[in-house]
């Protein structure tokens, strides 16, 4: 019986090798498309470049929350994340970026998109160009963060010869790959589409807002970039001549006045009667936005969803059992200035020492720029139409504080046990609790379901929009000695914010460019490239542990611990100061070091295994 | 049978740890970072120097902290390394002799000082305390004096409790703006120590200097003050 099957499995095993099938080994696989294949459609091309476009590099975005509590802006409210305020250095490699996979995909769809001939001609030259776009964008990314980076600008090919010298190249200067860029963006911008109905693709608008970011970062880098000479290498892979500075800023205003006259952008103003709720709506409100250039976009029920909202919703009202991670700092609230043009710290306590009495804890924050309560949520108001409940305790007449360590915890006052702390807190050292008195507004979004794990968002992430090209503008005529221009650009945004007394062009300083900056552009992830290129990165965190500053209007004031202001509420029976409110400033009991960028920082370390792999490529400089 | 399989794979493990294991690096290789014999005092951990091995095909440096006292030490193979001192770390300029590379053969333990050129020393330092206030003294000599010279961005007091004392562990720090030091041979600073849980006799205190467009700071040698 043995025998039997063993001989018929082998005449099995020889008829099936016999079997006359000749394109046994040529059958079209059929997990993967061939180039022949995706080369002619459309569609598959599109879905090609929809790929690339994933896989655009951001630093801070709304899908990594805890990034934007690095530096000054906010405290990481969750336990996890405290360390970001415990750590004092960054490490030379933070921030480093060397993704050359991506930068050969971009290439290869390059190249094989130049030959492909069976695509319609204004289709394949989109696509070529929002390549190009993309590749520019790289090496602008790349720039940035390493300084002048290998220019590779075709797919390069091993040859299996044991010598990969052809394909090692050295560093280019800082200076030449912004020249590319400004370069590629000069030749995309003739072929893509001027659309500003489009904000998801590269457009028109969009390489030109690009090229004046990045004109922008090169005049400041040579500008600024001489006041500390140690930054810069003999070579020029880092440092830019000041002697360009000019040329930078004239190429950038041109640009930013380029989209500015063509008109097809606008400042959002849906809702001019309150400026706050529009400022917050700009980010949120998808539909016929015409502040906003570019985006990385998200969608719900599809997959590509967003946990900003969830991650960041205030406690009290959140729709899963977390929420308000981010709180922004006192440090960047104090920096909104007053309705007339001035900066004052929050006065919490009057020239005898008392506390100064509140009707409303609102009340503090009353007759500030309207993008402080777009930007952040403030005790006494409101998201989703609701209260947020951030107060810190009751303080008794003696002066000693009531509150409790839970959300919304109770205690016994006057013999009475009710409520001594709000339903978000603050709460020190207790996770989501708004432990520097805020919680953070930009992005979220108001519309229910939000902040569940089910649901989540499909609020976009803004990476370029129109309020920063006014910017751009106000800041590279300021530096061309343009101060009335300046004005003008500044202006038009302020005015949105309510600021409507005008600056004038004697108001214009090198601090008013800087602040307008971080105000307008807060949690959208540009401080830190601008700090770099401004070199004030290494004077504002300098690693010493000084108190907050009393002059938030100054660019170099330094910032190395986040502070908060906690609202208390006074309990003083038959006393005219009894539940009014009044504040603290406080350190929060897990910031325990200065943050300290040093001079090494201002581009990240290249890694050992790059440099051993390419030893043309030359260390950064004082790592 | 099965026995025999378990004494075989007991062999086994036995042998391959005897194969796979090298010796631990046994020579050590000390000293300070020294001007004219003179201990370098820096921050802990901040400062450090490379040491590289060729031959090896891919090539990393070790890293070698400098601790603040001016002193380091590694543990290494022997063989011939190369002692680099990269530019921009520490608060000190590199002698022109060995400004980039020193060979550094060892063989065995190796004492070595490396000589450095900083821009200033912290001499003379005293301390004294009344109450809480500590008050420190002491004379801030410029080494460099040539056209490489830097002027002093601030001079710093600082006050830890354990013996690690520098910008990152401190818990009471006074500082003195460069531009305000009238006699660099005569510089006085004062802090108070905040009280310390638990309680201690005694706190540590060195003096910092920052040098402009220098980041690691010169340190006074560490002192113990009672309180």
């Amino acid at each position: 019986m043995k025998t039997y099957c063993l001989y018929l499995l082998l005449m099995l095993t020889l008829f099936g090798c016999v079997k006359s099938n000749d394109d046994f080994l040529n059958r079209p696989p059929s997990n993967i498309l061939l180039d022949e294949q995706v080369w002619k459609d459309e569609v598959l091309v599109l879905s090609v470049i929809a790929n690339l476009y994933d896989r655009y590099p951001d630093y801070q975005t709304i899908e990594n929350w805890s990034e934007f509590a690095a530096f000054d802006e906010a405290f990481a409210s969750e336990s996890g994340q405290y360390g970001r305020h415990k750590n004092q250095q960054y490490g030379y490699g933070t921030w480093s970026y060397w993704n050359y996979g991506y930068i050969r995909e971009l290439n290869l769809f390059i190249d094989k998109c130049g030959k492909a001939n069976l695509l319609k001609q204004e289709v394949r030259d989109r696509f070529l160009a929002e390549a190009r776009f993309l590749r520019a964008n790289v090496y602008f990314e790349l720039v940035k963060r390493m300084g002048g980076v290998p220019l590779i600008l075709e797919p390069l090919t091993y040859d299996y010869k044991g010598d990969p010298g052809a394909l090692q190249r050295p560093r280019e200067k800082e200076s030449g790959i912004y020249d590319f860029v400004l370069k590629e963006m000069d030749a995309v911008m003739q072929v893509l589409p001027d659309d500003a109905g489009i904000k998801s693709r590269a457009t028109k608008g969009l390489a030109l807002a690009l090229k004046a970011r990045a004109a922008l970062y090169a005049a400041s880098i040579a500008k600024y970039g001489a006041t500390t000479p140690q930054v810069s290498l003999p070579g020029g892979e880092v440092g830019i001549p000041a002697a360009m500075a000019d040329g930078y800023y004239t190429t950038a205003l041109q640009a930013a006045q380029q989209i500015i006259s063509s008109g097809k952008y606008a400042l959002y103003n849906k809702k001019p009667d309150n400026l706050s709720e529009n400022f917050a709506a700009l980010f949120y409100d998808k539909g016929g936005n015409s502040e906003v250039i570019f985006v990385k976009d998200f969608k719900l029920q599809s997959g590509k969803v967003q946990e900003w909202t969830l991650a960041n919703q205030p406690r009290s009202l959140a729709e899963e059992q977390q929420g308000g991670r981010l709180n922004p700092s006192l440090n960047l609230v104090q920096c909104f200035e007053k309705l007339d043009n001035t900066f004052a710290p929050y006065m919490t306590n009057a020239a005898n020492g008392d506390y100064i009495y509140y009707d409303k804890p609102g009340d503090i924050f009353a007759g500030r720029d309207a993008r402080l309560a777009g930007t952040v949520i403030l005790p006494g108001t409101e998201f989703k139409s609701k209260k947020v409940d951030i107060w810190a305790g009751y303080i008794l007449k003696d002066g000693s504080i009531v509150t409790a360590n839970n959300f919304g915890g109770q205690a016994s006052l006057g013999g009475n046990l009710v409520q001594v702390v709000g339903f978000d807190g603050p709460i020190d050292n207790l996770e989501f609790s708004a432990q520097t008195g805020f919680y953070v507004r930009k992005y979220q979004d108001p519309a229910v379901g939000s902040g569940r794990i089910g649901t989540k968002s499909e609020v976009w992430w803004v990476r370029y929009r129109y309020a920063e090209v006014l910017l751009n503008a106000a800041e590279a005529a300021f530096e061309l000695g343009d101060k009335a221009t300046a004005a003008g650009y500044l202006n038009q945004v302020r005015a949105r914010a309510g600021l409507i007394v005008p600056l004038t062009a004697a108001d214009i300083t090198f601090d008013r460019i800087v602040h307008e900056r971080k105000v307008e552009l807060a949690f959208e992830g540009h401080q830190l490239w601008d700090m770099k290129r401004w070199r004030l990165a290494h004077v504002v965190w300098d690693g010493l542990s000084a108190d907050l500053t009393k002059h938030p209007e100054s660019a170099k004031s330094a910032s190395t611990r986040v502070f908060g202001l906690l609202p208390y509420r006074i309990y003083n029976p038959g006393t005219p100061q009894d539940g009014k409110w009044v504040f603290k400033k406080v350190l929060p009991s897990n910031v325990t070091s200065a943050h300290q960028f040093r001079l090494g920082n201002y581009y990240s370390f290249i890694g050992d295994d790059i440099r051993n792999n390419n030893p043309l490529v030359v260390k950064n400089p004082n790592q | 049978m099965k026995n025999s399989l378990f004494l075989v794979i007991a062999l086994l493990l036995a042998a391959s740890c005897k194969k796979d294991n090298y010796a631990a690096p046994g020579s050590s290789f000390k000293g300070r970072i020294v001007y004219q014999g003179e201990a370098v005092n820096v921050s802990q951990g901040e400062v450090v120097f490379e040491l590289w091995e060729s031959g090896w095909g891919k090539r990393t440096p070790i890293n070698v902290a400098v601790a603040q006292d001016g002193s380091f030490s590694a543990l290494l193979f022997d063989g011939n390394y190369q002692l680099v001192l990269p530019k921009g770390q520490g608060p000190y300029l590199t002698p022109p002799d060995h400004a980039d590379t020193t060979q550094l053969p060892l063989k065995g333990d190796r004492n070595m000082d490396i000589e450095v050129l900083p821009y200033y020393l912290v001499r003379n330092a005293k301390v004294s305390a009344s109450g809480r206030q500590v008050t420190a003294t002491c004379k801030l000599d410029k080494i460099i004096t040539d056209t490489r010279a830097r002027n002093v961005e601030r001079i710093t007091l600082y006050v830890n409790r354990t013996q690690f004392v520098d910008g990152i562990n401190n818990i009471a720090a006074q500082t003195l703006n460069g531009a305000d030091i009238q006699d660099p041979a005569n510089i006085t600073l004062q802090v108070n120590v905040p009280v310390i849980n638990p309680v201690q006799a005694s706190v540590f205190i060195r003096i910092g200097v920052k040098v402009e467009g220098v980041e690691d700071m010169v340190f006074s040698p560490l002192i113990e003050q009672k309180l």
